[in-house]
């Protein structure tokens, strides 16, 4: 069960012709493939496209109901394979996963898949994980389009652009064989808006109907000598054929004035961006009408020369919007120009910077820097020559603290990042690796655990050097997530082939829980239309991996620990697995606490725990704290003139999940952690025994204050 | 070719209000993003809403964006981030985000309504720091002050679970209550209604923020004293902790105030003697003050030796683990209500050296000395033990142990903790009459806290303090570099901003 639920936004997804829908921009992707009869899709979750996977897998029913097939694919190059389909069918296919990662895992399918060309419209729909709040390194995918020969949009980010690019996309895929990717970024996916829809379509050919007649041909086999004639037809046929949709249909847009000395070429992406810098220096209006020509580049592969320069015509210089580096699409158009001896001066890079996301900040300074180069009498006044004193802000670079993400409350992560620490403090620092998912967050502060990752499933194969052994033996960290992308396979075969002598950590929390929860094959959960429940244990005895420790309560600190520090000590020969399993508890709250409150609520017994610390035992030396990073372990000021330091707290988010009393005990830190178990309902025998013990505990208390002094503060 | 002058900006652009919101991961901007989109469109506004989602909700910085303006003539075209200098409301979920979204600059004098919640989530660089790493929230008050339009602050967290709900509703209240959306009140609550969850507790702490919002700012400053210390017990132990008092409340005015809450806490910790005790030894410290330098010594010294002489022994956790009035105070604390059990599980981890140091001095200090025996007590006594306190067993085991203050003083750890004292009051005293010295020697003595391997690294960390101060003790400057080297101990667990200053000593000495 994802973490999200599109169950009722699911139902927008039956509007009809003519409707408006309003919402969220990957829902609205979703509903514009089932408007452009897509024949069946898939693909592989991950920010910032983990909600389309999500709402697909909630809208099986209609789905269903259309005869188009889902596939929860097990990684972006499964995803991307499954395009096959549209070799040699006319069957519409669509696939999504994250760029440039996804991009990375995928392109082996995605090359093939180009070399062979389509007959049915095959749509990449790719989340550009770029700029802020992306998760992984800064790259653009837009190079995979030009090595391989797919299309890429890039469609102004609003909802009725962005789905009229769903059904382009298919088209432009069928007109000129070719696969395409509408690439859309993060804001763009989450965006909100509206868009007039229309009926869904059922495929004119659907999956079940092809293997009614199977069909092949080897000409679109990618085996010399045909691999190289895809070569000349990609360059000789599906090139122009590309080119001549884009024209005729008008996919790119120029906005503004017919004449002018000036002009803008943009991304489509980077539209809103752009106008929102010309409303803020008076040369567009509230709805977008620009005094400044603006070319929308709403494919940015291919690029077509002779729309280019008939933009280019009469304008003295023109500026590239165009994000992420290397500049591809600005040195294509600066050969464009030099090809027809131009004397157009193109500017981009060397006005707006190189790497970096363009923020609205970014862009008002760049066009506005090219402005006042190439054309001054444009500008307000005060934009030309700013005469403003700013205020003096007061400098909080030094006091605001930085906040990268972390283990949620209640992690059972935490408690392996614990016992690890304590590892090291016994055999010193290790060799560790780790791998995608949430346990990445243990490279950070407190844990500080792991230096390297390779990527998703690759963590135990990032430390392939050291299988051979040495002083003290390597550790890669893996989560389940990773395992069933393809670390089965890429890590854990590759250990097992090569007799490595190393230790996996494998971190089972029944989910692909960074990606928000989707379910993997090990996953604990009933899923009608997906096979679960298949121990990762199992699939590691089957490559005969045999040295595997099961542990089903990560939170038992000292176990974990001890585990970890026979794995690093076994004299057993090959790689030292261990399987550290306990339900992400982001999830496991969202399933029992509607049913524990329900329990109470009809008068049920039900125990409630929460951790405490006592105020006058804690001393404020914060090795709980090192151990933790729970966001609910707090500090606490207290009013005391003898203390200096602020002592640990616990806040209401505490879930109970025991990491703080587990790592006081097993790195016998101190005695300040409690836990109070409230019982709800309790049962009357209980309750009567309860009354007895609180009686007699009572007496003794009591009779001890009698003979003491005891102080209270007067209110 | 036409040429391109300069045109005046379109009016309408005056319209669209830009809100952004600044969260940390798991605090519901995305409900409170979508309650205010709900709130804009049913008010004939066009909206336009973006998130940055991904890992960073996994307890990270989050900003969520809104863009919106009236719908009537046609689709406006807004931006999906907000820019520098160009935001209309700008909400900050907690104290540190707040100063997040100034450095960012979206908060500007022109036109910046600030709404921040006052409440911390601390980060984990600030919790790691053995010393006090929390950020200052005083700075960035300061700054909100001076950098927004308007500024709307209150603790939004708490006023929110107060109202059995979460800060999200009450951001929500406090920007109905700001009055910078121009929807009136109703159309926030129907917008709580129309999302159909929890909303009874929503609107509860929309109301309570709201009122919060639109009341006016409470000077800082206004929180009560606290009251007089008063005495229950025996009324010759009574009159002896008057005697007592007397004497605390004679010594000079900065001494006196910190003397009794020290002398509470070593009579807490021991009994009456021990309190005349502790005043006998501030007063061998007073002896050797003097009023010029507004006895900042042994204003010190009452802090320190009382923090000292109440170490943390085995005896003091049982004795505080099994006191009435925490039962009480965890009760409300968990919200127990009637009808309600509550079982409570204590997590206790005794080594040797506890074991030890609870023998006669002398036998105590040759077990320790023997690896053998220690080895044994380690056997015997030290595994972790989790203790229900609401049981009998384990609370009569507490309760025994808690009742052992008859015995303290001639424990082995007693002995120690009453050398390590005098060596240290010693050893400040010794650098009289560099006062300054004196008193920086004085407060290192915060450097000694935690517990087994946390007290003995920050025993090692004072020895090394210590031993860094002897190096510079001829320095005029020598104070300061005491000063330094205590705040570096406090930076990082194993010391290592210590080494780093140790270093710099010794390159000059």
């Amino acid at each position: 069960m994802a973490e999200r639920s599109f169950k009722a936004e699911v139902e927008h997804l039956r509007l009809g012709e003519g409707d408006t829908f309003t919402g969220e921009g990957i829902l609205a992707i979703t509903k514009a493939l089932l408007e452009n009869g897509v024949g069946y899709v898939g693909g592989y979750q991950g920010a910032p496209i983990s909600h389309l996977m999500d709402v697909l897998a909630d809208a099986e029913e209609l789905l269903g109901e259309l005869g188009v097939r889902f596939e929860a694919n097990a990684n972006e190059a499964a995803a991307a394979a499954m395009l096959a389909a549209s070799v040699h069918y006319p069957i519409r296919g669509a696939v999504t996963f994250k760029g440039p990662v996804g991009v990375n895992v995928a392109s082996d399918a995605l090359a093939n898949l180009a070399s062979s060309g389509v007959t049915g419209g095959a749509l990449i729909i790719l989340g550009e994980d770029y700029g802020e709040g992306s998760s992984i390194m800064q790259e653009r995918s837009h190079a995979f389009a030009m090595k391989s020969q797919f299309w890429l949009l890039d469609p102004r980010p609003n909802l009725t652009s962005i789905t009229k690019a769903v059904a382009d996309g298919f088209e432009l895929s069928e007109a000129s064989n070719s696969p395409v990717m509408l690439m859309v970024r993060i804001r763009s996916c989450h965006v909100t808006g509206s868009f007039a829809t229309k009926a869904n379509r059922k495929p004119t050919l659907s999956v079940r109907e092809a293997l009614e007649a199977p069909q092949s041909d080897f000409a679109g086999v990618v085996l010399p000598p045909m691999s190289y004639a895809h070569e000349q037809d990609k360059i000789r046929n599906r090139w122009p054929a590309a080119e001549k949709f884009i024209l005729e249909r008008g996919l790119n847009e120029v906005f503004g004035p017919k004449e002018a000395p000036v002009g803008l070429v943009i991304q489509g992406g980077m539209y809103n961006g752009v106008i929102r810098a010309l409303q803020r220096l008076g040369l567009a209006d509230i709805y977008g009408a620009s005094q400044v020509p603006i070319y929308v580049l709403n494919v940015t592969y291919p690029l077509i020369a002779s729309e280019f320069l008939d933009f280019c015509q009469g304008k003295e210089q023109v500026l590239v919007v165009e994000e992420g580096q290397p500049e591809f699409i600005e040195q294509t158009l600066a050969t464009y120009l030099y090809r027809a001896g131009s004397t157009v001066k193109l500017c981009g890079k060397d006005i707006l910077p190189m790497a970096g996301e363009y923020t609205g900040q970014v862009l008002l300074a760049g066009i506005t820097d090219f402005l006042r180069k190439s054309a001054p009498g444009l500008l307000p006044a005060p934009v030309r020559a700013p005469n403003q004193d700013r205020p003096k802000v007061p400098d909080l670079s030094r006091v605001v603290p930085i906040r990268p993400p972390g283990f949620c409350v209640g992690c059972p992560e935490r408690p392996i990042f614990a016992a690890m620490k304590l590892v090291q403090k016994e055999t010193g620092k290790l060799q560790i690796t780790a791998d995608i998912g949430c346990h990445l967050f243990g490279s950070l502060p407190p844990f500080e655990v792991g230096g390297a990752t390779m990527g998703y499933g690759l963590g135990p194969a990032a430390n392939a050097a050291f299988d051979g052994g040495g002083a003290r033996r390597p550790i890669s960290i893996i989560g389940d997530g990773g395992f069933w992308h393809n670390g089965l396979s890429s890590s854990f075969g590759n250990m097992a082939f090569n007799k490595s002598d190393s230790v996996a950590v494998i971190v089972d929390n029944y989910y692909s829980a960074a990606t928000g929860g989707q379910d993997v094959m090990s996953s604990r959960a009933e899923n009608a239309t997906k096979a679960t429940k298949h121990p990762i244990r199992k699939a590691l005895r089957g490559i005969g991996i045999d040295w595997v420790r099961q542990i089903d309560r990560t939170y038992d600190v000292g176990h974990m620990r001890d585990v970890l520090r026979e794995a690093l000590t076994t004299d057993k020969p090959g790689p030292k697995v261990i399987v550290a399993s306990s339900e992400c508890m982001l999830n496991k709250q969202r399933r029992e606490k509607p049913l524990a409150q329900a329990a109470i609520r009809e008068g049920r017994r039900v125990e409630a725990p929460r951790f405490g610390v006592d105020e006058e035992i804690c001393t404020g030396d914060h090795a709980c704290m090192r151990l933790s990073g729970c966001p609910s372990l707090g500090l606490k000021v207290l009013d005391d003139p003898l203390r200096d330091d602020p002592v640990a707290s616990i806040d209401q988010a505490c879930v109970g999940c025991g990491n703080c009393g587990e790592v006081a005990d097993a790195a016998v830190l101190c005695p300040s952690f409690y836990r109070a178990d409230v019982v709800h309902n309790p049962t009357p025998f209980e309750a009567r025994f309860a009354a007895f013990r609180a009686r007699v505990i009572g007496w003794l208390q009591a009779r001890r204050a009698r003979r003491h002094l005891v102080f209270e503060v007067a209110s | 070719m036409t040429m391109l002058t300069a045109q005046p900006m379109d009016p309408k652009l005056g319209s669209i209000i830009k809100l952004a919101v600044l969260a940390v991961g798991g605090q519901g901007g995305g409900v409170l993003t979508g309650w205010i989109e709900d709130v804009a469109r049913a008010n004939g506004y066009a909206a336009q809403a973006t998130s940055v989602a991904g890992v960073s909700q996994r307890t990270g910085a989050t900003v969520y964006y809104v863009e919106m303006a009236p719908a009537a003539g046609g689709v406006p075209i807004f931006s999906l981030m907000p820019a520098a200098g160009d935001v209309d409301i700008m909400i900050a979920a907690e104290m540190m985000e707040a100063g997040r979204a100034m450095l960012r600059g979206f908060v500007t004098q022109e036109r910046t309504t600030l709404i921040a919640s006052t409440h911390r989530a601390l980060a984990v660089s600030e919790k790691v720091e053995p010393g006090n790493g929390i950020a200052n929230s005083d700075e960035v008050m300061a700054a909100a002050g001076l950098t927004a339009k308007r500024f709307i602050a209150a603790d939004f967290d708490a006023l929110a679970v107060r109202n059995g709900s979460v800060i999200s509703a009450a951001l929500f209240g406090a920007l109905a209550g700001s009055g910078a959306l121009p929807f009136p009140r109703e159309a926030f609550e129907a917008a709580i209604r129309a999302s159909g969850k929890g909303v009874d507790g929503s609107l509860r702490a929309f109301a309570a923020a709201f009122e919060a919002a639109t009341a006016p700012r409470v000077p800082a400053g206004t929180e009560k004293k606290p009251g007089a210390l008063m005495a229950r017990g025996p009324a010759k132990m009574v009159a002896e902790w008057h005697r007592l008092t007397a004497r605390a409340e004679a010594l000079p005015a900065p001494v006196a105030e910190m003397a009794l809450p020290g002398l509470r806490k070593v009579v807490e910790f021991q009994d009456l003697a021990y309190g005349a005790e502790y005043l006998d030894r501030l007063g061998q410290v007073l002896g050797r003050d003097d009023a010029g330098h507004g006895f900042a010594l042994s204003r010190e010294a009452a802090k320190y030796i009382a923090n000292a002489m109440a170490y943390d022994d085995v005896i003091r956790v049982a004795d505080l683990k099994t006191r009435g009035d925490r039962f009480d105070r965890i009760a409300a604390e968990m919200r127990v209500k009637d009808g309600n059990l509550m079982h409570l599980t204590e997590f206790m981890h005794p080594r040797a050296e506890e074991i030890a140091g609870m023998l006669p001095a002398r036998l105590g200090a040759r077990v320790q000395a023997s690896p053998e025996w220690m080895g044994r007590l380690e056997r015997w006594f030290a595994k972790g033990r989790r203790l229900r306190t609401d049981g009998l067993w384990s609370f009569g085991l507490l309760h025994l142990l808690g009742g052992l203050k008859f015995w303290r003083r001639r424990t082995l750890r007693h002995a120690q903790e009453v050398a390590h004292l005098e060596a240290w009051l010693a050893t400040a005293l010794g650098y009289l009459p560099k006062y300054d010295l004196a008193v920086e020697v004085v407060k290192c003595r915060r450097l000694v806290k935690g517990y087994s391997d946390t007290h003995a690294r920050g025993l090692s960390k004072f020895d090394r303090v210590l031993a860094g101060v002897t190096l510079v003790a001829g320095r005029d400057d020598a104070a300061d570099w005491a000063r330094r080297l205590r705040e570096a101990a406090l930076k990082d667990e194993e010391g290592k901003a210590l080494d780093g200053a140790l270093a710099t000593i010794r390159s000059f000495v």
